[in-house]
């Protein structure tokens, strides 16, 4: 059902360079961590043992596919994950919060039966 | 209505709730301990929970399944990281296979539920972390899929009934 809802807001090529950029291991979890807290070319360059170089290239497919956002700071380039996939978490989170409404009704429900 | 106010974060992927009952710390508890009373409430309506066990101290396991509308079974396992009765649970929640076994790439709920006393009730405040944006919505999917989540109507229907 989300698949649909989400799928149908990208073209077709999109969707292709949505799906390589998340081919590759590194960049999924470049991805991951980006999108937790922003972070610099050269610190995740330190963190996958890595050169500048390379993981340049990663951030670079993945700024293509817009799963993360390029921005220069001073000397530095951070990226940090987009806000669209933010939205589509706290979407997600929203569903995930009805199960819990329903949970915390359903145990009043029955701390109110042994009441009586 | 028991929640009184929810909050999310998007990118640490963290849902927590604060729900207020009128009952007291230990009462409250007890929904949590006892698998008789947990399986009342754990799953939705349409999907009852039956705890087939329920080793409930650190580093205990327990095994459930849920049971569909059409008898299928959806079956699930916790496994508890701290215990401090009667205000403290912590727990991993996941997706099991037949055997009851958890099954590998499959999203798993890092839960931590606290109860303090609030006048003569209880405040219960669960936090629900997630590992990924990709098993949030995984967990998402299959609940919308076997009609684990409710209906927008049907919370409509609860929200009413107050």
């Amino acid at each position: 059902m989300y698949n649909h809802v989400v799928v149908s807001q990208f073209t077709d090529d999109e969707i292709d360079r949505i799906f390589h950029a998340l081919a590759d291991a590194t960049r999924r979890d470049i991805v991951t961590r980006v999108l937790r807290q922003e972070e610099s070319i050269s610190q995740l360059a330190r963190r996958y043992d890595m050169s500048f170089a390379a993981v340049q290239k990663h951030v670079a497919v993945l700024a293509g596919a817009a799963l993360v956002v390029k921005q220069r700071n001073g000397r530095e380039q951070l990226v940090h994950g987009n806000p669209e996939v933010l939205r589509k978490a706290a979407r997600l989170l929203d569903e995930y919060e009805r199960v819990w409404r329903r949970r915390a009704d359903a145990i009043a429900d029955i701390l109110s039966e042994e009441d009586t | 209505m028991s929640v009184i106010s929810s909050h999310k974060d998007t990118e640490a992927l963290t849902l927590t709730i604060v729900a207020e009952f009128d009952a007291a710390v230990e009462r409250v508890w007890r929904v949590w301990e006892d698998p008789r009373r947990l399986e009342r409430w754990w799953g939705p309506p349409t999907w009852p929970a039956t705890f087939e066990r329920h080793d409930f101290a650190v580093g205990g396991r327990c095994a459930y399944f849920m049971t569909g509308p059409d008898g299928e079974r959806a079956r699930g396992w916790w496994r508890i990281t701290a215990i401090d009765a009667p205000h403290r649970l912590e727990f991993d929640d996941g997706f099991a296979d037949d055997a009851g076994e958890p099954v590998a790439d499959m999203p798993v709920i890092h839960c931590a539920v606290s109860l303090e006393p609030n006048g003569s009730g209880t405040r219960m405040t669960t936090l629900s972390r997630f590992d990924s944006l990709d098993q949030l919505e995984k967990l998402i999917e299959m609940g919308m899929e076997e009609g684990l989540t409710l209906a927008e109507g049907q919370i409509d229907a609860l929200l009413a009934e107050g």
